[in-house]
């Protein structure tokens, strides 16, 4: 059996992150006060400074913002190249994340893609993303 | 001219041998090169009473001060962010001075990069803080396989070339320039090995299309310091090297090398910051920078920053390159040490170094006319001139 991803650094302030991954949803931060979203996950709102935020459920939808092949060096965790991907998402948010399911050639900047959920150590599962169609 | 601008000098410089494997502990390396750096100066321990180095660095003060025998400390400070706060070093230490905090101050580096904890292994322990180097973020690409520094960066360097219509290929003409500076400087671990731009073309992938192998820089083992005192007590010293101004640049929304998140990845916005304090506070001109000296971890972050510190127009580093502006006879020679890439990677401070023995004379590609240079981390930079 192939070895897993490895898990994520789960602290106080990403918990609640990698629990709705986990669960199969993709979140991100909104801030209770001024309703700004953020990512990565922080203690503060940096645009207003509350300390209070809501978890918004995001679409899962956006387009691959830039790539990376990552050929060297190898870690046994990952199979090579590696499709590193920014992605833009839909709220205007943005993630690191893998391209799955296309080959390496196919990956292109402005490639429209759609969340799914990888299996990772610890129980636990990392948003990764697949091409989808793009639709009007 | 800022505050600090002018009120404290290098006066010494030293550094160990650079190599694969040093043999010997962090804090020896580090002992060996404040040694080789008061004598430069002329100084001795007894006149050192400041301690600065980066958050990052693994000497612990105590042992140090207790190896070299340094017999009181008034002041000791780190700075963060890695490398990209690597020039920080200078502008605390001239802070500290200015301050009337310390009166003679010591910076230092000391790394075991190849032989130690290589910066570019690819390990797979995701940790949720990065002992300051400012890489926490790193823990949100770790999960992806995004493990190192090359990889890291190589998503800015992407969106980069795609904005501008810049290629690797362009990437390989900076990279055999630093090369054929690396080649004639005996002090290099390239030295006597220059490259072509086919030699360049054909080293292997690290990071598809951005990075190949000859595009990253050398981990290294060495160490470098400095000794710095007040311009008005340096004067007294063998060959000064004025810090004229010194600047840091640390903006919301950029993260340290895991810098993924601000709105335009093309642009570095901390170099042009950056160049706001350098510059703009002060009346040093970019026509007046002889000689610039920039962290080239990889090949594609120099370019960002010669387009953010304004020495040429965004999108426009790929023409300046290959008009040969980095070269001893260029528009802006640069790297002349070989730079990070050719030279080795003593975490930028070794680019300091290289800036000291240009404007002092000595430099093993030494320039005809160097009164001017800048050495710029993005996020951290300085001045400095003679």
């Amino acid at each position: 059996m192939p070895l897993l991803r490895p898990a994520p650094a789960v602290t106080e302030d990403n918990l609640f992150y990698w629990e709705a991954a986990r669960d199969g949803r993709l979140v991100a931060q909104r801030c209770a006060s001024c309703g700004k979203l953020r990512h990565p996950p922080r203690t503060g709102c940096p645009y207003c400074q509350s300390l209070d935020f809501e978890i918004a459920e995001l679409s899962g939808d956006g387009e691959i913002y830039s790539y990376s092949l990552l050929w060297h060096p190898r870690s046994p965790r990952f199979s090579y190249p590696v499709i590193a991907i920014l992605v833009d998402l839909a709220e205007g948010v943005r993630v690191v994340s893998n391209l799955v399911g296309s080959e390496p050639a196919d990956v292109r900047i402005g490639l429209p893609v759609r969340v799914e959920f990888d299996p990772c150590d610890g129980g636990l599962a990392v948003p990764v993303f697949r091409a989808r169609a793009a639709t009007a | 001219m800022t505050g600090l601008g002018g009120k404290a000098a290098i006066v010494g410089a030293g550094q160990t041998e650079f190599s694969k494997e040093a043999g010997r502990s962090e804090t020896r390396l580090a002992n060996e090169a404040i040694l080789a750096a008061l004598a430069d100066a002329g100084l001795t321990v007894a006149d050192v009473d400041g301690l600065v180095s980066y958050t990052i660095d693994p000497v612990e003060e105590t042992e140090l001060a207790r190896g070299l025998g340094i017999p009181e400390i008034r002041w000791s400070s780190r700075v963060p962010y890695g490398g990209g706060g690597s020039q920080g070093v200078l502008l605390h230490a001239a802070a500290a001075v200015a301050a009337g905090a310390a009166d003679t101050v010591v910076a230092y580096r000391a790394v075991k990069a190849r032989s130690g904890n290589r910066f570019g292994a690819a390990r797979s322990g995701i940790a949720s803080s990065s002992s300051h180097s400012g890489t926490t973020a790193g823990q949100w690409a770790a999960p992806y396989g995004v493990l190192t520094p090359a990889s890291w960066m190589s998503l800015n360097a992407t969106r980069y070339m795609h904005q501008f219509g810049v290629t690797n290929e362009d990437f390989g003409r900076a990279v055999v320039q630093l090369r054929g500076y690396a080649a004639t400087n005996p002090n290099a671990r390239f030295f006597g090995r220059p490259i072509t731009l086919d030699d360049h073309q054909a080293s292997r992938w690290i990071a598809e299309p951005a990075i190949r192998l000859f595009d990253c820089c050398q981990e290294t083992d060495g160490a470098v310091a400095f000794v710095i005192t007040s311009s008005e007590r340096g004067a007294a010293t063998r060959a000064p090297v004025t810090i004229a101004a010194a600047g840091g640049a640390a903006l919301l929304g950029q993260e340290i090398a895991t810098d993924h998140y601000s709105a335009d990845l093309s642009l570095m916005d901390s170099s042009a910051a950056l160049a706001r304090q350098l510059f703009d506070r002060g009346d040093i001109k970019r026509s007046d920078i002889d000689l610039a000296m920039i962290y080239d971890a990889f090949s594609p972050i120099l370019f960002m920053q010669l387009e953010g510190l304004g020495f040429c127009g965004y999108g426009e580093a790929r023409d300046f390159i290959a008009d040969g502006a980095l070269g001893p006879d260029g528009a802006l020679p640069c790297n002349t040490n070989g730079g990070l890439i050719g030279e080795g990677y003593i975490h930028g401070l070794n680019l300091t170094l290289e800036a000291v023995r240009q404007l002092r004379g000595d430099a093993a590609n030494q320039l005809s006319q160097v009164r001017t240079a800048l050495v710029s981390a993005s996020r951290t930079g300085v001045i400095l001139s003679r």
